[in-house]
């Protein structure tokens, strides 16, 4: 039995000399928390930029991914896994995979980690993220004018920072071309379960919303949107396919840029650990084609707004703002810090209801 | 908040579509119940028919052939949970939660090539004359035929367990298997087919979601569906027509949650989601605490493997 395992070692440390003599200079894994899917999606978007990377170093890097790893011991398997056979690189695509980041991290020193919307950063772990928030404006804008009913739905996830900072952040856009404008919130405390996105988006129909707006994964809203007349803003990708009618544009997440980049800076040896907030400028939060829905007119004022944001001489949350209870947040011509961005938990002046606890 | 602007004619009228599915599932699962068998496989075979129907309708263009599907494919998983249980004798509860868990794999490898598809879209039937009566006929009478399907289903079963013949001997064989096989009657077979049509529906269930609720496929969609609705079974206590009361509050609290939500009320969401369960919890010991044990109305030999001897 010894004389069988020492053998099989012996196998096992030739055939790991054979593949890293022949392997690619790079090798770089990606783990994704949901099947990738075909068209649409957070981890749809993700492999989109994997295949930017394969596309853009070709015989030089090799790629791998895991697609539907739950967050948790299975993820920390996955990645310990990915580092045990030889990747140098791994992009942890989720927020709920940043602690088991940070244990896989620190057993292997020598692999370089990316860990997208996470905070907990290391020598080897980088952090990166985008600013949806931007994009949030621009269909803020479109909806505060396009609007009959001065009534907007938004299907809300959970109440983070994050989802909180969109909602305002649409909410000043609308409010700015539109006084009247209300905004319905209705949380559905999950990131993706079409059947009850597509409850939420009927129900904020009927109560008037002709503009549905959704910070959740699934095209259920925006196929609710087509059969019942009114329009809707995609998540994440092009939804158009669900809405060819409905939809007005979506906020959509490229991170090809981003990953080209960082994969790049591995290979000549200039990596290092960074936290990567990006919005429209690079286009890591992109806006796609506007719908022929929106009048002309419409369609220039956030085209102006997009290069605006995009170029730096507007931000998304500019003073005078106060906060939903009228306390004062920013004064005239101030702009938020990062800081308080990230931290976001209160709703802005105007938004009615409560944020769940 | 203005409660003004909550219509009842649209929350009942939503609160139907979000009920279809699971009375489907619940009402095949009695009928099993009732013959005796614990098919805890009702979230699999919901699945299954979710993405039978989708995947079918897809390639066809056709919803109504994907209902047929739909039940096809629930009742074909139902097979293997008959087979084991039936015919094996193994333990009905272990084989219905293997089932659930092969169901929900099955379906995700089925149905990777139709995340992101449109399936063609079922018309709304309203029916002639009652769909104009003010308020009632948008509540009740301007549903697409899987909803008016549904309720017909439920005054079929009802009327097959207790009016005919066939209906009485599948009671007789969930209440004393061992008395019905020393008269005669096949308690394997009976059983198999009531697995059988329980899966079937569970499938119309399921293929509603992704047909018409939805309407798309994704992996994982029923999110729970299946399991509710056996609770449902409970809560009505093996009763057809309270079946349609259970599912109707289930679905009424999701959109009534919802409609609370978009108005404004700050309400805790996980509490509100409770209430179904709380209430088949309380409806269940308000029955056995109610005279004998005969008043829950359990089929006697429910979830016992029946072991021929002669």
């Amino acid at each position: 039995m010894k004389y069988i395992k020492f053998l099989s070692l012996i196998s096992l440390f030739f055939v790991g000399i054979i593949s890293s003599v022949f392997a690619a200079d790079l090798k770089v894994g990606f783990i994704y928390v949901n099947p990738v899917g075909e068209n649409t999606g957070w981890d749809y978007q993700h492999d989109l930029g994997r295949k930017a990377v394969e596309e853009a170093y070709g015989d030089k890097v090799e790629t791998s991914y895991v697609e539907a790893v739950p967050e948790g011991a299975d993820a920390e398997r996955v990645m310990t896994q990915m580092a045990l056979s030889g990747h140098d690189m791994i992009f942890a695509t989720s927020f709920g995979f940043m602690d088991p980041v940070m244990n896989v991290a620190s057993k292997f020193p020598n692999v370089k980690f990316e860990h997208a919307t996470g905070y907990k950063r290391s020598d080897n772990v980088a952090t990166y993220s985008a600013r949806f928030y931007e994009g949030r404006s621009i269909i803020g804008h479109i909806a505060g004018r396009m609007t009959n009913t001065d009534t907007i739905g938004y299907i809300a996830s959970y109440p983070i920072p994050e989802v909180i900072r969109g909602i305002n952040s649409a909410y000043l856009a609308a409010k700015a071309v539109n006084p009247n404008i209300k905004f319905k919130v209705v949380w559905v405390f999950t990131w993706f379960d079409p059947a009850k996105e597509a409850d939420a988006a009927s129900t904020l129909i009927d109560q008037g919303a002709d503009m549905i707006m959704q910070h959740t994964d699934s095209t259920a809203a925006m196929t609710i949107a087509e059969e019942r007349g009114v329009f809707a803003f995609g998540q994440a990708s092009d939804m158009k396919k669900f809405g060819p009618r409905a939809q007005l544009t979506s906020i959509i997440d490229d991170w090809a840029p981003y990953y080209v980049e960082r994969v790049g800076k591995a290979l000549n040896g200039t990596w290092k650990s960074e936290d990567t907030w990006d919005g429209l400028a690079p286009g890591m939060a992109a806006i796609s084609e506007f719908s022929k829905e929106i009048p002309e007119k419409i369609r220039k004022e956030a085209q102006n707004l997009h290069d605006a944001i995009a170029s730096g001489t507007i931000h998304s949350f500019t003073g005078p703002i106060n906060k939903q209870d009228g306390s004062a947040w920013l004064s005239t011509g101030e702009t938020a810090d990062d800081g308080t961005l990230l931290g976001m938990n209160f709703y802005v002046e105007g938004i009615e209801g409560d944020i769940p606890q | 908040m203005d409660f003004a602007s909550i219509d009842p004619t649209t929350i009942i009228y939503n609160l139907m579509i979000a009920a279809t599915p699971i009375l489907y599932a619940a009402l095949g699962e009695l009928l099993v119940e009732k013959a005796g068998v614990l098919n805890l496989g009702v979230e699999g075979m919901m699945i299954i028919g979710a993405i039978c129907g989708f995947a079918i309708s897809v390639e066809t263009g056709s919803s109504y052939i994907g209902f047929i599907a739909a039940a096809c494919g629930g009742a074909m998983l139902s097979v293997i949970f008959a087979v084991m249980t039936q015919y094996f004798l193994a333990n009905q509860v272990a084989s219905g939660l293997a089932l659930t868990l092969f169901g929900l794999g099955l379906a995700a490898l089925l149905g990777h090539s139709y995340t992101g598809q449109v399936p063609p879209q079922i018309s709304k039937l309203d029916l002639p004359i009652l769909s104009t009566i003010p308020v009632f006929g948008k509540m009740f009478f301007h549903h697409d035929f899987f909803v008016y399907f549904s309720l017909m289903l439920v005054l079929f079963v009802w009327y097959f367990l207790t009016k005919t013949r066939l209906g009485l001997v599948v009671q007789a064989v969930g209440e004393n298997h061992d008395s019905a096989h020393a008269i005669g009657y096949s308690v394997t077979t009976i059983r198999f087919f009531s697995i059988l049509f329980g899966g079937a529906l569970a499938g119309l269930g399921g293929g509603y979601l992704s047909l018409i609720r939805v309407p798309q496929w994704t992996e994982g969609m029923t999110a729970g569906a299946g399991w509710i609705a056996l609770a449902i079974v409970v809560f009505s206590s093996w009763r057809p027509w309270r079946l349609i009361l259970g599912a109707y509050i289930f679905g009424g609290i999701t959109i009534l949650q919802l409609n609370l939500q978009a108005i404004g009320v700050n309400i805790d969401i996980a509490l509100l989601s409770m209430t179904p369960y709380a209430i088949t919890i309380v409806a269940l010991v308000l029955m056995s605490v109610n005279k004998s044990k005969k008043s829950l109305g359990a089929p006697g030999s429910l979830g016992k493997s029946f072991i021929k001897v002669s």
